[in-house]
């Protein structure tokens, strides 16, 4: 069986993200790691091979971005992954979502016949949350996504999930992509023998044109989709903050309430 | 004019608010229409509720033959209508459903997709809200059909009277599109309070609550507003996960949200910063969410907000 988790590289989202001129985002300068949000992908990912013990099992960590990227693979092999890849090409700089998942289907069909690709909800950048689904569209794979619990068998998957308006059991038949929340379970940190067991793990570096990409399918040309203008937010006119004393706060918060025509 | 696409959000047959502010964005890019996935037995219902809001048609799509699967028929339904109808622009609810409908449909007809739009203009031009609310962002598609998905609250509804025509769609629905599917399903148990993602006003609690959140929901029901929580008072077992307001909870737009004992972590900020006017109460007048406000209260939420809530409903008289 053949896991791969998608991880990503992101800006550290308590850094102070900037726009380059071209409205791309300014990566140079702000620190970067794996996305908070995939560990838990990495967590479900190596639970399902824990849980299946005795089975064959690869667990292949994928990140597609620049040089740095490869801090998350690392990441992830350290935590239990048994292999990595990184899709490593200037020609990918400024992918949008579409661009991307075309790139992560690519890889995943290159890894082999893959049964499950897992994903955290969204990444802690962009945050759009639609990868999963548009890689899952690329592959002609069902998607069962935003899972809190999962649970696999044999060829069955289910997954508990809090939707828009009830808890929903969500069921599927692998192959299928995955995406899981943070309320999956607690990520686990990599242990000494883990880091040290990394270093050993098999990592291969891709090209697009490795993947069978055409560099102009991807990169901020091709992308479907153009941020015209970004401003920085103008610097909010401060707002009214008052001391409660003596209930005066109540009294104030109920006129600025009134005023602004809550009540 | 060309068509608009617009998915009726809705509990069976019931329209809900948003699909109304789309409809009045969408009169903005072209004409117009809605699309029900649905009953058939409710379609006529729908459209009657559409039509006061400028749908000029109304797609019926009866769903008696992928109810109950996930995203993929629909997003296979919207595919055969976009080539039948070739529309200026298609938008979808940015719920999670809503965003994952939109993916899917911007891979099968190669277009440009944009997510959790606070705004679009004419000629499709959308604002987005990003990096916690620190950047405004002007984006369009540049390829295709734009696909588009809008925040809850982004527009003010417009009563507009229109045709509402009624056409029955018959959408051929793949096998492969069925094979993820809904096993079972508690229905989220109702509490009388508009639901989170939706609500023109939200009402937060956070740690500062201490785990009593029962004057944050008294505030919130003199104002008509939905309850919402921080992620520490989650992770702290007060209130379940579909309370949580933030990154990797849910993404609120009202016109007011008031948060109550939240200090404002950046996840937090990120799940509400399009709200249009924003107010803290917290005692810790160093808590980072007052960079943000409109107004504020350096004090106890324990003392403030039951206060408040009788003066409020003392006014309502």
């Amino acid at each position: 069986m053949n896991i791969v988790v998608c991880v990503k590289y992101v800006p550290d989202a308590t850094a102070d993200r900037q726009f380059k001129s071209d409205n791309t985002v300014d990566r140079v300068g702000v620190d970067g790691l794996l996305s908070e949000l995939d560990e838990y992908a990495v967590e479900q990912a190596l639970q399902v091979k824990e849980k299946r013990d005795g089975e064959e099992i690869t667990v292949t960590a994928l990140s597609v971005g620049p040089e740095k990227a490869v801090d998350a693979v690392r990441k992830a092999l350290q935590m239990g992954a048994d292999k990595g890849v990184h899709v490593l090409d200037d020609a990918i700089a400024g992918s949008d979502a579409a661009a991307t998942s075309l790139v992560i289907a690519k890889a995943v069909e290159k890894v082999g016949p893959v049964d499950l690709v897992v994903f955290g909800m969204a990444s802690t950048d962009a945050g759009m949350g639609v990868v999963p689904a548009m890689v899952a569209e690329r592959l002609g794979l069902p998607q069962v996504t935003l899972a809190s619990v999962v649970e696999t068998q044999g060829n069955q998957v289910r997954i508990k999930r809090d939707g828009d308006a009830a808890t929903e059991v969500i069921g599927g038949t692998l192959p299928l992509v995955l995406s899981v929340t943070d309320q999956s379970g607690e990520a686990r940190y990599p242990s000494f023998k883990g880091i040290m067991a990394a270093k050993k793990k098999p990592l291969e570096t891709f090209s697009v044109a490795d993947l069978g990409i055409d560099a102009g399918q991807v990169g901020l040309a091709a992308a479907w989709t153009q941020v015209e203008a970004t401003a920085a937010r103008p610097p909010r006119t401060a707002g009214e903050i008052v001391k409660d004393e003596d209930g005066s706060g109540a009294t104030a918060l109920v006129e600025f309430l009134a005023s602004k025509k809550f009540i | 004019m060309s068509e608009v696409l617009v998915v009726v959000d809705h509990v069976d047959g019931a329209v809900k608010k948003p699909t109304y502010e789309l409809l009045t964005i969408a009169a903005r890019l072209g004409e117009p229409s809605a699309v029900f996935i649905g009953s058939a037995a409710q379609g006529a219902q729908v459209a009657e509720a559409v039509k006061a809001y400028g749908a000029e048609k109304v797609y019926v799509v009866d769903d008696a033959q992928i109810k109950g699967y996930l995203v993929a028929p629909k997003a296979e339904v919207l595919q055969q209508l976009v080539a039948k109808t070739s529309p200026a622009a298609v938008l979808i609810q940015s719920s999670a459903e809503g965003k994952e409908i939109a993916a899917r449909l911007s891979v099968k007809i190669s277009s440009g997709l944009i997510t959790d739009a606070v705004d679009v203009q004419a000629g499709g031009i959308t604002t987005q809200s990003v990096f916690a609310g620190n950047f405004t962002v002007n984006a369009k598609a540049t390829q295709g059909t734009p696909v588009i998905t809008v925040k809850p609250n982004s527009a003010a509804p417009v009563e507009k009277a229109a045709a509402g025509a009624v056409e029955q769609f018959d959408a051929v629905i793949s096998d492969a599109a069925k094979t993820a599917q809904i096993v079972a399903s508690q229905p989220r148990q109702a509490s009388g309070r508009p639901e989170l993602t939706e609500a023109a006003v939200v009402v937060s609690g956070g740690r500062g609550t201490g785990g009593d959140f029962t004057s944050v929901e008294a505030f919130a029901d003199s104002l008509g507003a939905a309850v919402g929580a921080s992620r520490a008072a989650v992770d702290s077992g007060w209130k379940p996960h579909t309370f949580q307001v933030g990154q990797t909870g849910k993404t609120v737009s009202p016109q007011l949200y008031v948060a109550a004992g939240i200090s404002g972590a950046i996840q937090h900020r990120a799940g509400m910063q399009t709200a249009k006017t924003i107010v803290a109460v917290n005692k810790d007048e160093e808590a980072p969410l007052f960079e943000l406000v409109d107004f504020g209260v350096v004090g106890d939420l324990h003392a403030v907000l039951p206060a408040a809530t009788a003066q409020i409903e003392a006014r309502k008289g």
